[in-house]
């Protein structure tokens, strides 16, 4: 079920965007502002590049994918429920005592979930992992990690990096979310991460930049990735923090809170516009 | 008995993780830049594709240890046991332990008996930070024969280990075709004087004191307590109900460790006062691992005292 059409992956990136609203609204917590940032970027990856089957979520030669920033989890259960993991109306348990959407997710508990996330800085090692599995097995299937920007201050990212490089891990590619904000305030303030794409570049990564929320980018993002040979792949998507929804766009105050009644049927409105 | 041999359980822990590697193919080596130390060079010798050298990287190390446990390796990640749980401690317990996945910490260089490395690089409270966490299996194995069967037997079971290895060699105390069980303690004796509940380099001390105790007319038994967790109550209750004192020993901070744990179990199961020998709150030192035990008091004189003898 590959979606090539640029409308088509559209619509999906913007009904994913609703369920993000109201998971986070029927959850009464959780973290809309990125979820909401890297929504295109998780409908491309699901719908138009991944090589997966929602029948069999272990399948041995599925690619992977590992949601390093898992706190964006509400985007990633969205995705998952709309791509046929499982069905949609389990979304609205999200965060709730019976429910196996936990706050972060859980690869024992939700399907299709490759990996258990929520503290930073840990998933690209792990993708790392996961990669020199898919070279030594030659399985042939491709691993993705989208990583926070805030995140990348985690020292661990930067010891992944040397791992992904010293394994000329083409196979894996590495996306970073990069809205500019983290919970204390814009990053260049909290704790300025400078060239992103020199950093990137210097640890032996082939660096694409796109804007993450156009979903031609993104496409194109992963193509050329793809042809990469030798090295791994970063891409820093330059996106928009709580995109979709004007009160939240660029507000690092929509990080990790609920809407409120009114604020959530003004969410819906644009967004169902 | 062989005490007149001696091997560190490192040592036994590099053997016998190339030999695993002979059997099982799935079976990979992680380090981080310590394969010398931690003897993990041996393995990366005889199959240096499946052996990965992470760099000074240690939580890198484990994180990607649970990516390969994802794909269906079986992963044994090694480094000095201060960089494992203490420094990674975040990355086992996010990684690996809450997803439950198939990765082996096997830690070196546990204990003030690192010797003259001093104490930054002297684990104490390791059993302390590992045997709280959930799903996570851990082992201390007191001599070569036992290390090379927990090594092996870990590989078998489908969920996260910890094995505390040491850096100095000790005796080897149990013969080749000695029977162990994981999740079982092993009793040595039946002395009714008094149970000395031992772990990891510790043993061979308990089972000197029993000797000289013996000499003495004092008998002892020394229970091994070669798994922490889970920890075999039966053993520990029964003796102590069959013994008068009740002392234990270990290379480790007196708080969390194989002291607590033994208290833990009697406090609810059958109350009765217990001595802990271990570090009492205090950092290491330099020193040989020989010298540091007499002077932390936690070799076989330090026992003998503690039976006023």
């Amino acid at each position: 079920m590959k979606v090539t059409k640029i409308e088509a992956l559209e619509k999906i990136a913007n009904e994913i965007r609703i369920d993000i609203i109201k998971t986070v609204y029927n959850a009464g917590s959780g973290h809309p502002g990125g979820s909401l940032s890297c929504a295109d970027i998780l409908t491309v990856l699901y719908f138009n590049q991944m090589n997966i089957n929602p029948q069999e979520p272990k399948a041995e030669g599925r690619d992977r994918f590992v949601l390093s920033k898992g706190h964006c989890c509400p985007a990633l259960y969205s995705t998952l429920a709309k791509r046929g993991y499982f069905k949609e109306d389990i979304l609205q348990t999200f965060r709730k005592i019976d429910s196996n959407l936990q706050g972060h997710p859980d690869m024992n508990k939700v399907p299709g979930v490759d990996m258990t996330t929520g503290s930073l800085g840990q998933g690209l090692s792990i993708a790392n992992g996961m990669a020199i599995s898919s070279k030594m097995d030659s399985m042939g299937y491709r691993v993705y990690c989208l990583l926070g920007d805030g995140e990348i201050q985690e020292g661990q990212v930067w010891e992944a990096a040397m791992t992904s490089s010293k394994y000329k891990l083409d196979n894996l590619c590495v996306i970073v979310d990069n809205n500019n904000l983290q919970i204390d305030g814009d990053i260049q303030s909290v704790k300025g991460l400078n060239k992103i794409e020199q950093k990137f570049e210097s640890f032996g990564f082939n660096v694409i930049s796109i804007d993450g929320n156009n979903i031609e980018q993104i496409i194109d993002g992963f193509d050329r990735a793809k042809m990469t040979k030798g090295m791994p792949t970063a891409i820093i998507a330059k996106t928009i923090k709580g995109k979709g929804v004007s009160f939240m766009e660029n507000n690092v105050a929509w990080h990790g809170k609920a809407p409120k009644e009114d604020e959530y049927k003004l969410a819906i409105s644009e967004l169902e516009k | 008995m062989r005490l007149d041999k001696k091997i560190a359980t490192r040592q036994s822990y590099g053997e016998a993780i190339k030999d695993l590697g002979k059997e099982n193919e799935n079976i990979i080596v992680l380090d981080a830049d310590l394969s010398t130390a931690t003897k993990t060079e041996i393995f990366a010798k005889e199959y240096p594709n499946r052996f990965f050298d992470m760099g000074i990287s240690e939580q890198d190390m484990i994180s990607t240890a649970a990516g390969f446990a994802t794909c269906g390796k079986i992963p044994y990640a090694s480094t000095f046991a201060v960089f494992a749980a203490g420094r990674a401690y975040d990355q086992i317990r996010n990684s690996v332990c809450y997803p439950n996945l198939n990765v082996k910490i096997c830690a070196t260089h546990a204990g003030i008996t690192v010797g003259p490395d001093g104490a930054t690089h002297q684990m104490l409270e390791d059993i302390a930070m590992m045997r709280t966490l959930p799903n996570l299996k851990v082992f201390s194995p007191s001599d070569d024969v036992q290390t090379r069967f927990i090594i092996k037997e870990i590989s078998k079971i489908n969920g996260p280990c910890y094995v505390r290895l040491a850096r100095t060699a000790t005796p080897v105390i149990y013969d080749e075709n000695e029977q162990f069980e994981l999740g079982k303690a092993k009793q040595i004796g039946k002395g009714e004087d008094g149970t000395i509940f031992a772990t990891g380099v510790c043993v061979a001390e308990a089972l000197k004191a029993k000797e000289i105790l013996e000499k003495k007319g004092v008998f002892v038994r020394v229970v091994d307590i070669y798994t922490i967790k889970p920890i075999d109550k039966e053993t520990i209750i029964r003796c102590a109900k069959e013994t008068n004192k009740i002392i234990t020993i270990e290379d480790h901070s007196i708080y969390g460790g194989l002291g607590s744990a033994i208290c833990e179990v009697l406090s609810e199961e059958y109350p009765k006062k217990v001595t802990r020998l271990g570090i009492n709150d205090t950092f290491g030192k330099s020193g040989n691992a020989e010298e540091l035990m007499k002077y932390f008091k936690i070799d076989a004189e330090a026992i003998v005292k503690n039976f006023g003898m």
